[in-house]
C-alpha cells in the first residue's frame, strides 16, 4: 500500500461505492431537493409578483376611493347649497305672502271699518237730523205752521252740511 | 486475546438481506466496534516490541496509507483494532478471512502473507508456492475491505442517510423555510448550484451535471472532515488516498469526454487564436491540447490527494515531535507538547478550511471542464 500507487481493491470498491452513491443520492436526494428548491423559488417569485400587483391595485383603489370621496363631498356641498337657496327662497316667499296677506287683511279691515263708519255716520246723520228735527220741531212748534216746508228747508240745509 | 469474528462477517450478508441492518449505520458501527480486537503487544507488532526507538516516518506513513485493519488505540501493550475482512482473488479462487488471521509469528494464513517490511510492505502476497520468500510475481488480487474502503462505506451511508432525510423534509414541507439539517445544507447546495454549476456551465445545461457535482462535493467535504476526526470511524485518510481521488478524477474525465460537443473537439484539434505554424506541419498545439485532456483530471487527482495527505502528515509530524523529544527526556517532551499541540490546533483549523476549499476546488474545476466541453460556439 504505497502512498502514490493506487491499490486495485480500493479502486474497485471506490468505483462501486461512488457509482452507488451517485445513483442513490441522484435519485432519492438531489432530484427531489433540486426540484423542491426550484419550486420554492418559483413560488416565492410568484408570491412577490402577486404582492406587487396587489400593492399596485391597492394604490389604484385608494386613488379611486379618494376620487369617489371628493365627488361625494362636492355633491354634498352642491346639495347643501341648493337646499340653502331653496330654504331662503321659501322663507322669502313666505314672508312676501304673509306681508300680502297682512296688508290684504288690513285693507279689508280698513274697508269694513270705513263702511261701518260710513253706516254709523249715516245713521248718526239721520239720527242727528231726526233729533235736530225733533228738537227743532219742538223748538219751532209754534213758529212753524207748515212742518212740511220746514222739513224740506232743513233737509236742504243738512245736504249742504257734511259731518266729518 | 483474539475474538473470532469470521463467523460474523459471513453472517452480515444474510442480515443485510433480512433488512436488519439496512440504513442503520449506527448499529453497524456499534457491531464493528464491539468486535474490535484487543490483543497483547507481541512480536507481531513491531512498534510495541521496540517502543524505545520511535520511528516518526514509519508512524506517519502507517497513519496516512491504507491498512488491512483499523487501529483504534494502543494502551500500554494492548492494541485495540477493528479487524477487517480480507478478500483475495488468487488463481481464480476467492479467499475470505479476517485480517486477524495474520497476527501470528509468520504473518501468514492459508498461504498468504501480509508483508511487514520492504517494498511490498502492507501488501498481501502468496507464499505457499514459492516457499519462504514470496514474490509479487505470484499476483494476488486484493479486494479486501480495507480501512479506507470501510471509511468510504461509512461516509457513503452517512451521506445517503443525511441527504435522503433532508430530501424527505423538502417533500413533506414544500415551499416552507428550511429547518434544522436542511437549513445547514441548503446554502451549500445552493452555492454549488448557483456559484459553481450555473456560473461555470451556464443556465441552460447545468442541470445535467448537478447530481455528479453535488455528490463529488459532499463526498470530498465529508471525508475531508471525517479525516480530521482522530477517532474511529473518522481518521481514515480517504480523500488523501490516490486511488480515491483517481476514481473521482476519472469520473470527471469520462463525463467531460462523453459530453464534449463538436466545438470542444474542434478547438482541441484546431486551437483558435494560435499561429498556424504551431499546428502545421508539426501538430504541436493539438498534441498539447490532447495531453491537456488527460492532465486536467490528473491535476484534480494530485491536488486533492496531496493537499489532504500533506495536512495529515504535518499534524502527525507535530505529534511525532512530542515523542521524539520525549524519548530524549520526559520534561523536554512535555515542554514540546505545549508548542506541538498549539500548532496542531492551528493546523486542524487550517485543515477545516482546506477541507472546504479542496472540495470546492475539485467541484469547481470539474464544473469548468464540463462547461468547456459543452459550451456552444460563439457566432462571430
Amino acid at each position: 500500500m504505497e502512498l502514490i500507487t493506487p491499490g486495485l481493491g480500493l479502486l474497485f470498491w471506490m468505483t462501486l461505492a461512488f457509482l452507488l452513491l451517485l445513483f442513490i443520492l441522484g435519485k432519492f436526494a438531489w432530484k427531489p431537493i433540486l426540484k423542491m428548491l426550484h419550486e420554492r423559488e418559483t413560488s416565492i417569485h410568484e408570491a412577490l409578483n402577486a404582492a406587487n400587483q396587489a400593492k399596485e391595485e391597492m394604490k389604484k383603489l385608494k386613488f379611486s376611493n379618494e376620487q369617489l370621496m371628493q365627488e361625494a363631498k362636492n355633491e354634498r356641498d352642491a346639495m347643501m347649497n341648493e337646499a340653502r337657496k331653496i330654504k331662503e327662497k321659501i322663507i322669502e316667499e313666505a314672508r312676501l305672502k304673509a306681508g300680502e296677506e297682512a296688508s290684504r287683511i288690513i285693507e279689508s279691515a280698513k274697508e269694513s271699518i270705513h263702511n261701518e263708519k260710513m253706516a254709523a255716520m249715516t245713521e248718526l246723520k239721520n239720527q242727528i237730523a231726526q233729533s235736530s228735527l225733533d228738537l227743532a220741531r219742538l223748538i219751532l212748534k209754534r213758529e212753524l205752521s207748515e212742518p212740511r216746508e220746514q222739513e224740506a228747508y232743513i233737509k236742504g240745509l243738512l245736504k249742504d252740511y257734511k259731518f266729518n | 486475546m483474539h475474538f473470532n469474528i469470521d463467523s460474523l462477517y459471513f453472517m452480515m450478508p444474510a442480515m443485510l438481506k433480512k433488512g436488519l441492518f439496512f440504513g442503520k449505520t449506527a448499529i453497524m458501527l456499534f457491531v464493528i466496534l464491539f468486535t474490535c480486537t484487543v490483543r497483547a503487544g507481541t512480536a507481531d507488532h513491531p512498534a510495541s516490541g521496540e517502543q524505545e526507538s520511535f520511528n516518526a516516518g514509519r508512524m506517519i506513513m502507517e497513519h496516512v496509507v491504507d491498512n488491512h485493519e483499523w487501529h483504534i488505540a494502543e494502551i500500554g501493550s494492548l492494541h485495540i483494532t477493528v479487524p477487517l475482512p480480507v478478500i483475495l482473488l488468487y488463481d481464480g479462487k476467492v479467499h475470505v478471512f479476517s485480517s486477524n488471521r495474520f497476527h501470528n509469528e509468520t504473518h501468514s494464513y492459508q498461504g498468504f502473507r501480509l508483508e511487514q517490511d520492504g517494498p511490498d510492505k502492507g501488501k498481501i502476497i502468496r507464499v505457499a508456492d514459492t516457499g519462504a520468500s514470496g514474490s509479487i510475481a505470484a499476483r494476488v488480487y486484493d479486494f479486501s475491505i480495507t480501512k479506507t474502503v470501510l471509511a468510504i462505506f461509512i461516509s457513503s451511508f452517512l451521506l445517503i442517510w443525511i441527504f435522503v432525510s433532508v430530501a424527505r423534509r423538502y417533500k413533506h414541507n414544500p415551499n416552507k423555510a428550511p429547518k434544522g439539517l436542511q437549513s445547514l445544507l441548503e446554502p451549500l447546495i445552493l452555492f454549488i448550484r448557483d456559484d459553481i454549476a450555473k456560473s461555470s456551465i451556464g443556465e441552460k445545461r447545468y442541470e445535467k451535471f448537478m447530481p455528479f457535482l453535488l455528490t463529488v462535493f459532499f463526498f470530498i467535504f465529508f471525508n475531508n472532515l471525517f479525516g480530521l476526526i482522530p477517532f474511529f470511524p473518522g481518521g481514515a485518510n480517504v480523500t488523501g488516498n490516490i486511488a480515491v481521488t483517481l476514481v473521482m478524477a476519472v469520473f470527471t474525465f469520462i463525463i467531460t469526454t462523453l459530453n464534449g460537443n463538436k466545438h470542444y473537439w474542434i478547438d482541441i484539434i484546431n486551437t483558435p487564436g494560435v499561429p498556424w505554424w504551431l499546428k502545421i506541419p508539426l501538430p504541436l498545439m493539438p498534441v498539447v491540447e490532447i495531453i491537456g485532456i488527460i492532465t486536467k483530471p490528473f491535476v484534480l487527482m494530485v491536488r486533492l490527494f496531496a493537499n489532504i495527505t500533506a495536512g495529515h502528515i504535518i499534524v502527525l509530524g507535530f505529534v511525532s515531535l512530542i515523542f521524539i523529544f520525549g524519548a530524549i527526556s520526559a520534561a523536554l517532551g512535555l515542554g514540546v507538547s505545549v508548542v506541538s499541540v498549539a500548532f496542531m490546533v492551528f493546523m486542524d483549523l487550517l485543515e477545516l478550511l482546506v477541507a472546504f476549499i479542496q472540495a470546492y476546488v475539485f467541484t469547481l474545476l470539474s464544473a469548468l471542464y464540463f462547461g468547456l466541453a459543452t459550451i456552444e460556439p460563439e457566432h462571430h
